[in-house]
């Protein structure tokens, strides 16, 4: 065969995986997402799930999964950023950074049923936090942190070398340098990557079968006392996300209406979860852009 | 930038603060009644308005954690949630994760309540079983399903037990259509295989090359219902027309045949406590089998009232009239 | 005074700079202390299968049997490492080939409907949650499989087809970042010398960064070796190595979560689950070690 017709099947074979790619993608999320449209309202995102009547909606779950992640986040992004700052400015090259780069590749590869298992182990009976939301956000802060080193690395290296020698040369300390130099100019690396951390914090589940629990307590949502058991806020309370009311609706609901509650909550979730990464999409190419053009 | 990291630090800190301070009224032993979160105690304000089965003088409070079977969860978080309108002063949270994990969390203190699906000793070890106290709250009945298109609608103990363990194959052998058995069982720890096992087969089933294993009973539904030529077992609450029911030895699993015990494949749900529980736990569990719940979301739910049965069972299967 | 200021000054920098370190330094501290309890409390818990329970370790490994509950327990952990291995480098078979011709189509054909269009949705494929694979896999795949294949539809097949796309998102962005690396000279050259677009893909591109698509074949391997609620939910679970694609099988994670919260801690059975999550923790070492191999050899 003339290497030209090799190079033309090649290429339409090339061509027709990008096309079956695109079509299998599209396939399955208009697939969840119409599936499950007609079933959203507004009253199916706010009020409680019913156990065996018809009707149930995903409010609390909601709610969970967004109270979870702001956990999750209050306790990542400060150990991230502390963590990212050390490996990117103060960690002198040798056997010991070596060690740690290596500790935060193997943390960030761990599988999260591992991680769901060292919460339960150690989150919820040695530290008896029990079932909670906070065992659940620790447990996702541990698969989430080397993430954040990671992005903080990232954001750091992008910031320019003048921008840190003139401020070095100006007699600012190092310390005050990162904080009030280049933390700022990393902003932007560092806020997409963590919102696209953010969505996979949102649809884990393996992680929190075992440590947030897998019940919604009653909630009174016109109590805003964080340490009132019966309060939204409460963190040490059992909660039940999204992505985890998913999995037990499909395997134990016995609610007729099983079927359409998994299928709208799980375009609810896919649909959350695209937002994010559009909104982490379009936040860094505007901060891109207004850094670009004003400088 | 540091004066915002301080300030996440600091929210962390009392954060982990508030942790310990939660944790050591909730966790401190078996018979704890008031926990440092709970100060809602003194507010109470409608004891005894509706509260049948309990001591209408008694100002109920204390906050408690029943953990356990996630086949007995929607029931007791129903009741609960009932329970604690008429006793603003009782928290009650109530949590899955296992029948397995509850026995051991109840067994060390962690829960005020154990829920199960099987007898303690059947999971314990004997010493620590004897520290329980069960509470029988309803009884769960269970039946063989298969797919609607088998044909066979009766199967004796010894046919499921050739059907479990793998000697009959094909329908055709117990009087069906020739087409293959696919069996959709349930993993060896579960409470609901242990069940079936001990009164349906009388003997442990084999874990076939190819047989479907599943924990969740939505699971197995869906795919009995689907899959051509299946057989499984579900609860009673479970059933409906996408899954045919199967006679067993004859004898219809409907709640009559179960209380009259003509039809023995059937558990009792059950909760326990360490010990004797205090008063409120005790009003709980009394409401727990009022007539107000027993005829009210024990029925809702599928499963039968202990109240109806005519005969009691014991952990070795000695049937007794009441 | 101006000498008291500047000692003032320095004194500040000083406790500034001291702050930062230390609290970066903690950072850091945590990060590993997390790792070392993770493997303490995993191994010490995994292992007290062979202590206390005394199973010998080479019929855990290669034991064919897995029945916990019977009397004697025999726990062959055999069918669920057979499992693991099978479902996962299935799921790279699949996903590698589209996963280049992905990269290949993005980079080389159509860059700007490529980077615009299908770079954007193969991402966002990474960020959709495990549990909606699942419930698809379950609803779609299986349903599918039954039709079409002897069998019930749940097994081997299934569980490699759900993982090969979600494993597909990482393996096209290594590959699209390794063929995008490539110095353009190289090409140029190839084509200069009147080689075609595929011989120059063929003989040119794919030799040069075989290391790395070969990272990001590990890589999805390694994701799709820990996955547990979208295999377990499609895969059929029973205990045996099977003789077909296409009949039940069970992985160390799907074996984990069925049995995990019916067991009670510290029981023979509880442990061996244990074991099953310390092999799952090994063998994430083992692939960051290769992918780390790996990775120093494409830098050379």
């Amino acid at each position: 065969m003339k290497p030209r017709t090799v190079d033309k099947i090649a290429t339409g074979i090339i061509m027709a995986v990008a096309g079956f790619i695109i079509l299998l993608l599209a396939g399955f999320l208009s697939y969840i997402i119409i599936r499950g449209f007609g079933h959203i309202s507004f009253d199916f995102l706010t009020s409680p799930p019913q156990t065996f009547r018809e009707g149930g909606g995903i409010g609390p779950q909601l709610f969970n999964s967004l109270f979870l992640l702001v956990l999750t986040m209050i306790i990542t992004i400060p150990l991230g950023l502390g963590a990212g700052i050390y490996m990117s400015e103060y960690a002198k090259p040798g056997r010991l950074t070596d060690f740690i780069r290596l500790t935060v590749e193997v943390l960030s590869s761990f599988p999260s049923i591992v991680v769901g298992l060292f919460g339960l182990l150690v989150f919820v009976n040695v530290f008896e936090f029990g079932f909670s939301l906070f065992s659940g956000a620790l447990a996702l802060t541990v698969f989430n942190l080397p993430l954040m080193v990671r992005i903080t690395e990232q954001g750091l290296r992008s910031v320019p070398r003048e921008q840190k020698e003139a401020s070095l040369a100006l007699g600012i300390s190092k310390w005050k340098t990162i904080t009030s130099v280049m933390l700022p100019m990393a902003v932007p690396v560092i806020l997409t990557g963590t919102i696209l951390a953010s969505g996979r914090v949102f649809g884990e589940a393996a992680a929190l079968l075992f440590t947030a629990g897998m019940s919604s307590p009653r909630l009174d949502f016109t109590n805003w006392n964080p340490l009132d058991p019966t309060s939204p806020l409460n963190p040490f309370r059992p909660a039940e996300t999204l992505a985890v009311h998913i999995w037990k609706i499909n395997s134990e609901g016995v609610a007729p209406d099983a079927r359409e509650i998994a299928a709208g909550a799980s375009a609810v979730l896919v649909m959350t979860v695209l937002s994010f990464n559009l909104i982490a999409r379009w936040l860094g190419r505007m901060v891109y852009r207004k850094f670009t053009s004003s400088r | 930038m540091k004066k915002s990291l301080m300030f996440v630090m600091s929210i962390v800190l009392v954060f982990t603060l508030a942790a310990c301070g939660g944790n050591n009224g909730g966790t401190a032993g078996g018979n704890n009644s008031t926990n440092g979160t709970n100060e809602g105690a003194g507010t109470n304000t409608n004891t005894g308005a509706g509260n049948e089965g309990t001591d209408a003088a008694a100002d109920l409070s204390g906050s408690y954690l029943a953990t356990g079977s996630s086949a007995l969860q929607p029931l007791v978080d129903q009741a609960a949630q009932m329970f604690m309108e008429k006793n603003s002063g009782v928290t009650i949270q109530v949590q899955g994760g296992g029948s397995g994990t509850g026995l051991a969390q109840v067994s060390e203190g962690q829960a005020n309540i154990g829920n199960s699906d099987v007898f303690a000793e059947e999971k314990l070890d004997a010493d620590k079983a004897a520290e329980l106290k069960d509470h029988q709250v309803a009884v769960v009945a269970m039946a063989a399903v298969v797919n609607p298109e088998v044909t066979v609608d009766n199967l004796t103990k010894q046919q499921l037990v050739d059907i479990f363990t793998g000697t009959i194959t094909n329908w055709s052998e117990v009087g069906g259509a020739d087409q293959k058995i696919v069996i959709v069982n349930r993993p060896a720890s579960s409470g609901t295989r242990a069940t079936f096992e001990k009164y349906a087969l009388g003997t442990k089933a084999e874990d076939l090359q190819g047989m479907i294993q599943e924990d969740s009973s939505g699971t197995v539904k869906k795919l009995v219902g689907e899959t051509p030529g299946a057989i499984g077992y579900l609860a009673l609450s479970y059933l409906d027309d996408t899954v045919k029911t199967v006679k067993y030895e004859g004898v219809e699993a409907t709640e009559e045949n179960v209380a009259n015990g003509t039809y023995p494949v059937w558990a009792y749900e059950h909760m326990y406590t360490k010990g004797e529980p205090d008063a409120a736990l005790q009003a709980f569990l009394d409401y727990m089998v009022s007539d107000e719940v027993q005829n009210g979301v024990v029925v809702e739910l599928g499963y039968i009232p202990v109240s109806k049965m005519q005969i009691t069972r014991d952990i070795d299967g000695n049937v007794t009239n009441k | 005074m101006a000498r008291s200021v500047e000692r003032e000054k320095r004194s500040k920098h000083l406790v500034e700079e001291w702050v930062g370190r230390v609290y970066t330094l903690i950072c850091v501290g945590l990060l590993v202390l997390t790792i070392f309890s993770m493997v303490y409390f995993v191994a010490s818990k995994g292992l007290s299968t062979f202590f206390r329970d005394g199973v010998n370790p080479i019929d855990l490994f290669t034991g064919v049997k897995w029945a916990p509950e019977s009397e004697p327990p025999l726990f062959g952990a055999l069918p669920f490492i057979v499992g693991s291995f099978s479902t996962s480098i299935l799921a790279a078979l699949i996903a590698a080939p589209l996963g280049f011709c992905a990269a290949v189509f993005i980079v080389e054909l159509m860059p700007k409907f490529g980077r615009k269009v299908l770079q954007p949705v193969i991402e966002l494929l990474a960020g959709i949650p495990s549990v909606v694979y699942g419930f698809v896999g379950l609803s779609v795949i299986v349903p599918f499989f039954r039709d079409i294949f002897p069998g019930q539809g749940l097994g081997l097949a299934a569980g490699g087809v759900v993982l090969s796309i979600m494993i597909l998102p990482t393996i096209t962005t290594i590959a699209t970042d390794a063929l995008a690396a490539l110095p353009s000279g190289l090409k140029e050259g190839s084509y200069a010398l009147g080689s075609t677009r595929w011989q120059t893909i063929y003989r040119i591109v794919l030799p040069t960064t075989l290391p790395a698509l070969l990272t990001g074949i590990v890589l999805g391997i390694a994701r799709a070796f820990g996955e547990a609620l979208a295999v377990q939910m499609v895969i059929g679970n029973a205990p045996h190595i099977p003789r077909s694609l296409f009949e039940s099988a069970s992985t160390l994670t799907s074996a984990i979560t069925l049995s995990m919260g019916n067991t009670i801690m510290g029981t023979a059975h509880n442990n061996a689950l244990w074991t099953l999550a310390l092999i799952l923790l090994t063998m994430t070492f083992v692939f960051v070690f290769i992918v780390r191999w790996l990775e120093r050899r494409s830098k050379v």
